[in-house]
């Protein structure tokens, strides 16, 4: 039980920052949180309508993802359902949930109501990606880095995945922060080793 | 069926969409502008808010909202009756 | 790792009774829980039928014990956990390391949607106070604080599938040794938030719901908590009435299809059910009973029905929804449905489906319709599908 996992790549989106493997690839400091978004959605040059369609939160972890996958995952690596997501934040859907009820005086709105759940963006990235594997989310106060190592290396030992996408997604407001990593069995080009002190480290990244 | 156009793309945020880009007869459902479920739910939204026309029942929206045309023609034929 | 989790305990609040007890008498008796919405106050009141507990906040605070706990959703939560605690009877409990994995899906949302409409005619409306537990984790800090439970806490919102998903977990915790017993399940209320969202979607059925049946016309929502108490092997040998039943296996999958409906041909389910009975070693030949999600709508009865026809293949066990009975309880349906399949093991009995006519054509099965007893039960799946394509299935086994 002593192979090692690796975290293959992270990316963090804050402060109107992208940064993936801890350098700097995209920035709007002027943008609003709606329009940053957008722009790191056109920055990357992806065809995906459905996109526009998603809440902040959904945008921010589905984003964040695409950064995170890009150039370094191999899909044909893995079964659909080897490959799992586990998320957490604080503040859960809280975001589009005052949307929604603000809609609820007039007529709610079923668009907004799909994304009253945190778990949303799971779903959003595993429909783009066909990820079938176990995934979960997790309400807690601040980003716990030991809890998702352990939750994670659990995961990965009983071979109940082969991959995670594993991390923090939390919009309120104008406050936000998503912080993905790739952890994956095997050691590639800017691998670091998968342990709590790694995790904790990019995730207090502030992007400038 | 311009307006109609318009509409839809902001109720459904089709950011990348234009209203030329939408044709008066082209499926708007599957193929075509491929729109799901929910997007049924919200143009039902949309005949509520802006044109007082309430759909009850879910099972007819495929037959309304088939394409801009139908949509039209539903509209003014119930907008008549509200009248 | 393998070690077997056992079932010390269970403990439940619905729209069928306050008590374990309670809601065996109406499941026996027939006795479902939908009725006139009476104690939320909503512009659907006339319209939607819904499962509510029947007590207000304050008479739920009697029935606990609970004097300044507010909201709704702990305040379900707490009762129901603590007669799983109390069921459980574990005399040595404060030398154990002691674990609360709760879900729910509202939060404290029932108090907000009050305090939001007062605040938005005037910032100074409305007491900040009743919103400061409003997130899901806040309820479950709450709870755990009643129960005198330190060591392990954490919330899960996914939906659904939430509590199912907590009570795997929680297996997980003890077989790692980080604990030896977790109170797991989960709990969810009835708000305006959630019955106009649903309404908004067109998944609400304005009858008493049908799940399974071909003219099914969608869901009733219910409120309610249900939690099991987990313990170890090790622990289990130490305890008075030792604990027959244990929680098998389990499996957690995504569907990736849509954000808030299942694909037509079930994949999610079929990897959450297939997932289940590959970690407990069983056949599907070897279920009894299968305790549906069955919700009624549409879309989930025909998705499951697809990947239970796929996955059985000809040898259907005894199923049932009992969501029938008490509604769907959303973030609450899985710990709910967990403590129905307990029993079932215990007593050897068979939940109805209740008022199936017409059985779904596409389906070469039909759900149970009468109330059985006096039977083999050895092997229960539970089935817990939630939007986000959060599919969860466990399976409880007598040992």
């Amino acid at each position: 039980m002593s192979n090692d996992l690796y975290i293959s790549a992270s990316c963090v989106i804050t402060n109107h920052v992208v940064s993936k493997n801890e350098q700097s690839i995209f920035e709007n400091k002027a943008a609003t949180l709606p329009d940053f978004l957008v722009s790191v959605y056109r920055f990357l040059n992806i065809q995906y309508p459905k996109f526009h369609k998603m809440d902040n939160l959904s945008k921010l972890g589905w984003l964040a993802n695409e950064v995170l996958l890009r150039n370094n995952f191999d899909a044909a690596k893995y079964k659909p359902d080897e490959t799992g997501i586990v998320l957490m934040n604080a503040n859960s859907s809280l975001d589009t949930d005052i949307k929604y009820v603000a809609t609820t005086k007039e007529m709610a709105s079923p668009a907004l109501f799909v994304y009253t759940l945190p778990n949303i963006v799971i779903g959003e990235i595993s429909i783009t990606h066909h990820f079938k594997g176990e995934n979960a989310f997790f309400i807690c106060n601040e980003f716990d880095a030991g809890f998702i190592h352990q939750y994670v290396s659990n995961l990965a030992y009983n071979n109940i995945l082969q991959c995670c996408i594993c991390g923090w997604v939390e919009v309120l407001n104008n406050e936000y922060k998503a912080v993905l990593f790739l952890i994956e069995k095997f050691k590639s080009v800017n691998s670091i080793i998968f342990t709590k002190e790694n995790l904790y480290k990019i995730y207090q990244l502030q992007n400038g | 069926m311009s307006d109609l156009k318009m509409q839809i793309i902001a109720q459904l945020n089709l950011q990348d969409t234009k209203p030329e880009d939408i044709g008066d007869d082209q499926p708007l459902f599957v193929e075509g502008l491929g729109l799901d479920s929910i997007d049924a739910l919200e143009l039902i939204v949309l005949l509520q808010q802006h044109y007082k026309i309430k759909l009850s029942n879910a099972e007819d929206g495929p037959k309304v909202f088939k394409t801009v045309r139908t949509m039209a023609e539903y509209i003014t034929a119930h907008q008549a009756q509200n009248a | 790792m393998n070690e077997p989790v056992f079932v010390a305990g269970t403990g439940i609040i619905s729209a069928i009774g306050y008590t374990v007890a309670e809601c065996l008498d109406a499941l026996e008796n027939g006795r479902a829980g939908m009725n006139r919405m009476q104690y939320l106050d909503s512009v659907h009141k006339q319209r939607l039928p819904v499962a509510e507990v029947k007590l207000s906040n304050d008479e739920l605070a009697k029935l606990g014990n609970l004097t300044n706990i507010k909201s709704r959703t702990a305040l379900l939560s707490l009762i129901a956990a603590k007669e799983a605690l109390t069921n459980a009877g574990i005399e040595n409990i404060k030398s154990l390391r002691c674990g609360f994995v709760s879900a729910n899906s509202v939060g404290g949302m029932d108090k907000t949607e009050n305090f939001f409409k007062n605040f938005l005619t005037h910032n100074n409306k409305g007491k900040l106070r009743n919103i400061i537990n409003h997130e899901c984790g806040s309820v479950t800090e709450l709870v755990a604080d009643a129960l005198g439970i330190k060591d392990y806490i954490t919330t899960i919102s996914t939906a659904c599938s939430s509590s199912a998903n907590s009570i795997f977990f929680g297996a997980r915790l003890i077989r790692n040794n980080i604990v030896d017993l977790v109170v797991a399940g989960g709990t969810d209320s009835l708000t305006k938030f959630t019955l106009n969202g649903f309404n908004t979607l067109m998944i609400v059925d304005e009858q008493f719901c049908q799940p399974f049946d071909e003219n099914r016309r969608g869901l009733n929502l219910g409120e309610g908590a249900g939690y099991v108490v987990l313990v170890s092997e090790k622990v289990a040998a130490t305890l008075k009435n030792k604990p027959q039943i244990i929680l098998n296996g389990y499996c957690n999958a995504n569907d990736a299809y849509h954000q808030t409906a299942s694909s037509p041909d079930g994949t999610g389910s079929f990897l959450a059910m297939s997932g289940a009975l590959k970690k407990s070693g069983l056949q599907p030949a070897d279920i009894d009973y299968i305790n549906l999600h069955g919700t009624g709508t549409q879309n989930n009865d025909i998705a499951e029905g697809t990947a239970i026809k796929r996955l059985f293949n000809g040898q259907y066990p005894k199923m049932s929804s009992t969501k029938t009975f008490t509604g769907h309880t959303l973030g609450a349906s899985g710990g709910i449905e967990a403590v129905f399949s307990v029993l079932s093991l215990q007593h050897g009995i068979i939940y109805p489906n209740l008022r199936l006519q017409t059985p779904m054509a596409d389906l070469p099965f039909v759900p149970e319709r009468e109330f059985i007893k006096d039977v083999k039960v050895n092997h229960v799946l539970s089935n817990s599908f939630g939007f986000g394509g959060n599919c969860s299935s466990l399976i409880f086994s007598k040992y």
